[in-house]
């Protein structure tokens, strides 16, 4: 599956683009929205997305991607509903890597060997539990590997030369790599360069870098990509156009598509 | 010296948290193990201890509070500690902690307020920056701890996200340690969350127990036949039960908040009527729904009402060490008041839990028992609502 991660990102450098990868919560405001929502992602030019199961507690989560989750919860969305939409989405376009980011307690409450087989049915290509770090991810890893999914992880601002080898070794995919410390959202600028741990990954193998946290602007894009990432992610950003619109799902769409492609655009280099 | 700390018990346990506060949680083991083995930390952790908290704190044998002639019931005075409750024992260490590792900041998540009281108190006294994050709902049943909170120079931040109760402030100072661990400390107040907080707070928790056990073998000479604890994140509980978990001879019994009944949706019962999976950092006992959404938890206690349990309580739970079991709200009004009248001490509603239970042993004794309760702390904090409660005729709704 994570196939589809190599093919994007063999096919950008032949373009010479980073990766531009777009985050929302499954589900927000509703689901019929949300797969609109996601179309619309797509048809502006995401080249990969990375797609939430709503939580109750998403601690690694801002302001903004927490009432995204109310928001989806508050709609009745069930894991279950998630993997019908993404069903739907994966009929949509056979190609775009999709990639799950969710937290533990959900996996663990599926059971972690139907949720990653769940995963593997419909066409998922990476998984990020958020509030599994390396050092608990062993069985994470096996049971993901044993059914093709890409586990991803983070690599910390603050992480030494031995943690960032670990995240090499284990990440498939891409790497999710931290523009700064805290937690998702543009209430804090991303914090670039990042140079020394993008060359400190290089150096270790690591799967292709995405950054991620506080990229909220085209410019942003731009600089992940000039110090060395291979794409930057941005979810708080995406989500705060829902926010704003939920009342006009028309000009919602307009603006997400029009955020979209500015940011997209932002990823030649 | 030991390098590293098991952070599981069992199957309970381990450091389910972001990458990024995994340095560090790592950081503060390495500090812990450090100070362990260090003679001035120790020595200026039980000088705090002694001639600030006021340590040792009595046991008192009751002398009308026990229903049956056969049942002695004790208490371990952890309301007479400075602050009111055990949570100063264990802020203690860890503040000290967060000066060794020169931090100048501290976080911290209340419930019932008396964390957070005791996470004031010790930062005043060490010249540390105090932030305090609260439930909104617990800010309005705990108006005296916030105000206690705000004398003694912290910042109380009202958490109105989700149920604006404990397991909301939780998640709001995890929030925060992720982008200020550089220069403060999590200091979190239970025996719960991620590796090591369930063995540091333990091990700064368990001069309770060892108190406890030298006094009553002094007044009855043997162990008890029971030991009993409320238990909501579970630091009380395990501070006193660990120096007896040896004693095999000692029934351990934790008492959660039954609320309005296990049969109903609103109680804290996590070990009675929950299951496994993972809150904050910890695999554990949870109140949870099928998908894994957590839910709310409820009781009339602010420090009880709480989804999951330190991770060591799933473990002694698990294979039968102790044995939990829950009272409800009235349960624990009708303690609070029986130990009022019978005793002259008001007891935190959360001990109520624990006396409650106590007073069911004691009635169901049929030989000479000896039962010795954890009176985790003291009920000022809690007048205002239990004279709401009364007035409204004594039925918690």
């Amino acid at each position: 599956m994570s196939k589809r991660y190599s093919q994007l990102f063999a096919n950008l450098a032949e373009k010479n683009q980073g990766a531009f990868v777009p985050f929302v919560t499954i589900g927000d405001p509703n689901l019929e929205l949300s797969f609109e929502i996601i179309k619309t992602l797509i048809d502006a030019g995401a080249d990969a997305l990375e797609l939430g199961i709503p939580y109750s507690d998403p601690v690694a989560d801002g302001p903004t991607i927490q009432k995204a989750n109310i928001r989806a919860l508050e709609s009745d969305v069930s894991p279950s509903d998630c993997f019908d939409l993404l069903k739907k989405v994966r009929e949509y376009n056979s190609d775009i890597p999709i990639g799950l980011l969710l937290y533990s307690n959900l996996v663990f409450a599926k059971g972690l060997d139907a949720f990653y087989q769940s995963c593997q049915q419909i066409g998922i290509d990476s998984v990020l539990v958020a509030d599994v770090p390396t050092r608990e991810s062993k069985v994470f890893c096996s049971v993901a590997k044993q059914y093709d999914i890409a586990p991803i992880f983070i690599a910390p601002p603050n992480g030494n030369e031995d943690k960032l080898k670990q995240v090499a070794e284990l990440g498939q995919g891409y790497t999710y790599l931290l523009s700064r410390a805290g937690v998702t959202g543009t209430e804090t600028e991303a914090n670039m360069p990042v140079e020394g741990i993008i060359n400190s990954l290089k150096s270790f193998n690591a799967p292709p870098s995405l950054l991620g946290f506080g990229i909220s602007k085209p410019e942003h894009v731009k600089v992940a990509i000039e110090s060395g990432a291979d794409g930057a992610i941005s979810g708080s950003a995406v989500v705060k156009i829902i926010e704003d619109n939920l009342d006009n799902p028309t000009k919602l769409l307009a603006q997400l598509g029009e955020f979209i492609s500015s940011m997209k655009a932002a990823t030649q280099r | 010296m030991k390098q590293h700390l098991d952070a599981y018990f069992g199957e309970f346990g381990g450091m389910f948290v972001p990458e990024l506060l995994v340095p560090a949680l790592e950081q503060l083991e390495q500090e812990f193990i450090k100070s362990q083995n260090d003679p001035e930390f120790q020595k200026e952790f039980q000088q705090l201890l002694n001639e600030y908290a006021g340590r040792p704190t009595p046991l008192t044998l009751t002398r009308n509070f026990s229903p049956n002639p056969l049942a002695k019931i004790y208490l371990k005075r952890e309301d007479l500690l400075h602050g009111g409750a055990h949570k100063t024992n264990q802020v203690l260490g860890q503040a000290l902690l967060t000066k060794r590792m020169g931090k100048k900041r501290v976080i911290a998540e209340t419930g019932a307020g008396q964390h957070g009281v005791a996470t004031a108190l010790a930062c005043a006294l060490l010249g540390l920056e105090c932030k305090i994050y609260m439930g909104a709902k617990d800010c309005e049943r705990q108006q005296p701890n916030v105000f206690r909170m705000k004398l003694m120079g912290a910042e109380v931040i009202p958490v109105d996200a989700g149920s604006g109760t404990l397991k909301d402030a939780v998640n709001e100072a995890l929030r925060d340690w992720s982008a200020s661990y550089d220069d403060s400390h999590y200091l979190l107040g239970t025996a719960a969350g991620p590796h090591p907080f369930p063995t540091i707070v333990r091990e700064f928790q368990k001069m309770i127990g060892e108190e406890a056990k030298q006094q009553i073998i002094k007044a009855e000479g043997k162990l008890p036949d029971y030991v009993v604890a409320c238990v909501g994140g579970g630091s009380n509980a395990i501070g006193m039960f660990n120096d007896f978990i040896e004693e095999e001879s000692v029934k351990l019994v934790g008492v959660e908040p039954g609320g309005h009944g296990l049969s109903t949706l609103k109680h804290g019962a996590t070990i009675c009527k929950g299951t496994k999976g993972v809150l904050h950092g910890a695999m554990t006992y949870i109140m949870q729904d099928e998908d894994g959404q957590i839910e709310e938890s409820y009781s009339v206690s602010a420090g009880l009402d709480y989804p999951g349990v330190g991770p060591q309580h799933a473990y002694l739970h698990d294979t039968g060490r102790a044995e939990y079991v829950a009272a409800n709200d009235d349960d624990a009004l009708d303690a609070f008041q029986r130990l009022c009248r019978c005793e002259g001490i008001i007891p935190a509603l959360e001990s109520s839990h624990a006396l409650a239970y106590a007073l069911k042993l004691a009635e169901a004794a049929t030989e000479e028992t000896v039962i010795v309760v954890n009176l985790s702390g003291r009920g000022d904090k809690d007048l205002a609502h239990v004279h709401r409660v009364l007035e409204q005729g004594g039925h918690y709704e």
